[in-house]
């Protein structure tokens, strides 16, 4: 039998490997990108389960918002890769490193 | 039915915005100056709805999601005037680059919008979106100079941390939907007040909250975007990115923190404690080894974040009152710090190393002294709006009995005030490293004045502006 929690515990893994991926992830930018895409779709279980548990619509709209918006957030996520891209020829997360101190 | 003038100011803003966007597509390069002044127009209209719709007491609209309140009135008020600002003073340096085009006042536009509909949230949906909508505009203004392979850079990791920071606060408000099944936040407060309300599920859904709002400040350990963004933007993005979102920052950790999670404010205190005594103890420290101005004033806007999140970590209203005293002072001290960095700039040329400082004196005996009030009130120096703001949040601390930490605060301005001091001492006693003369326009010349003299002006005569802080919250 499949419950909410194990929908829970889904989504609180699946939000682990994203931030695991961005952290350990030293070579690529689009992995980076796809990580961020992942951790809010973690989100959007948490919501759907709470939401199914709850018997609340809210929580569904909110998925909604959260697709649209992280649409909007990997566009722009990509324009500024082709900016990096262009300027720097490299995706390589390792190489961002002109700025520190 | 649902009441839209409460709404009145964001709906106008937005329309603008389109406007704005519609008639810059049809203009020929030179005449961009109309985008400009059509920019500062809309502006100017939303104020004029905000003002004509005040409120003293709360509205809700959008069946709950949105709250129209006498602080709301004021935080936009004040964010106008920074984003007023940010235009006025960046115009001369994009039309010197080449980079005066209409996305940066566009963007800066939708940035404002998202602040507006951020201070107004009254719901989770609302907050999200309106960070989002300020996030956006902020990951695309830091990339807008294509030909900067740092701005690339600097956008890329503003981006990449925005994003995690913004995840971590909606699954945060995930949790807390779980646990209470609404996203309003009154009725947020309520289901949490109850005998069960703040469980463990609620308390992990909470710190993460904090770990977004912390993200969103720039307070330590979360502050890595800061220095990289600050330094890597072009000039006038690191004015607008240094000045008006810190009002959303106030506005998300007031809304969420205070109002939505205020009952369980003992589990939150001690969190914000450690963020801003590490923000307090990184942001000084750090500061002191840079030697890009820009850099520098990036560790200093972490340290401010630290007193902004004392006047939170004690509490009461009054404590409250000085963190928007502090926050809207940190605002208009930080637009006039960027706006010398523009001024100084010129064609292939950016004032941004604290050499370029040296011996400002000889060149500019006035603009010296502008700077040396923006560096005087930074560090917290009587008479300056800056020690008003420092001495309001350090006396809320001493109210609610965290006298060490009040201790504490004053030792991390003594620190902070040597590297501002630094500044001040090379533009009065070491030689001009450049003798070129100020090129910068004569109306940008009076805005920074006058925005110079108002920390003075404010610092002296802090009655008014206290009053009004104390009045709303």
């Amino acid at each position: 039998m499949v419950t909410v929690a194990h929908y829970l515990v889904l989504a609180a893994v699946l939000f682990s490997v994203s931030v695991a991926g961005i952290f350990i992830n030293r070579r690529n930018v689009i992995v980076l990108l796809m990580c961020i895409e992942l951790m809010l779709l973690a989100v959007n279980f948490n919501f759907i389960a709470f939401s199914r548990l709850l018997g609340d619509t809210l929580g569904q709209v909110f998925v909604f918002f959260i697709l649209t918006v992280a649409a909007a957030e990997a566009a722009i996520g990509l324009a500024i890769l082709v900016v990096l891209f262009r300027n720097t020829r490299s995706i390589n997360v390792d190489e961002m490193d002109t700025l520190k101190g | 039915m649902i009441d839209y003038y409460p709404a009145a100011a964001e709906i106008f803003l937005a329309t603008a915005i389109c406007v704005v966007l519609l008639v810059d597509v049809f203009l020929r390069d030179e005449q961009r100056m109309i985008t400009y002044w059509l920019s500062l127009a809309a502006l100017l209209g939303t104020a004029a709805c905000s003002a004509l719709f005040f409120v003293d007491e709360p509205v809700t609209t959008f069946f709950g999601s949105f709250v129209a309140d006498a602080a709301s009135g004021v935080l936009k008020l004040v964010a106008y005037v920074a984003v007023a600002l940010v235009f006025v003073y960046s115009r001369d340096y994009l039309a010197r680059r080449n980079l005066f085009k209409g996305e940066f006042f566009i963007l800066g536009l939708f940035g404002l919008l998202g602040i507006m509909v951020m201070v107004s949230a009254h719901s989770l949906l609302t907050i999200y979106l309106g960070l989002e909508l300020l996030s956006l505009s902020l990951y695309a203004l830091v990339a807008f100079n294509r030909e900067s392979a740092t701005a690339a850079e600097s956008a890329m990791k503003f981006f990449v941390l925005g994003a995690i920071a913004s995840g971590t606060l909606l699954y945060g408000i995930s949790l807390l939907y779980g646990v209470t099944g609404t996203l309003e936040i009154g009725t947020l407060a309520e289901r949490l007040s109850g005998p069960d309300g703040m469980g463990i599920p609620a308390l992990v859904g909470l710190a993460f909250i904090v770990v977004g709002v912390a993200f969103k400040f720039g307070a330590v350990p979360f502050h890595m975007w800061v220095p990289d963004v600050y330094q890597g933007a072009p000039t006038p993005v690191t004015l607008y990115i240094g000045s008006a979102p810190k009002i959303a920052a106030f506005a998300l950790a007031w809304r969420v923190l205070v109002e939505g999670l205020g009952d369980a404010h003992a589990s939150w205190q001690g969190m914000l404690i450690v963020l801003s005594i590490l923000s307090l103890a990184i942001g000084n420290i750090v500061a002191i080894a840079q030697t890009n101005l820009k850099r520098m004033l990036a560790y200093s806007t972490i340290s401010h974040v630290g007193f902004i999140l004392m006047g939170f970590i004690a509490g009461s209203d009054d404590a409250l009152s000085a963190a928007l005293f502090y926050t809207v002072s940190y605002v208009i001290m930080a637009a006039a710090a960027f706006g010398m960095i523009l001024l100084l700039s010129r064609e292939g040329f950016e004032a941004e190393q604290l050499e370029d400082f040296k011996g400002l004196n000889a060149r500019s005996p006035w603009f010296a002294f502008v700077m040396l009030m923006i560096m005087f009130s930074m560090a917290g120096v009587p008479p300056f709006i800056g020690f008003y703001a420092k001495l309001l949040v350090l006396g809320s601390l001493i109210d609610a009995g965290l006298v060490w930490f009040a201790v504490l605060g004053v030792l991390m301005a003594v620190v902070g005030a040597f590297y501002y001091l630094r500044v001040v001492w090379y533009m009065y006693f070491d030689d001009p490293l450049d003798e070129a003369p100020i090129a910068a326009p004569g109306g940008m010349r009076v805005v920074l004045s006058v925005n110079g003299l108002g920390l003075l002006v404010l610092g002296v005569f802090p009655g008014y502006l206290l009053e009004l802080c104390m009045r709303v919250l």
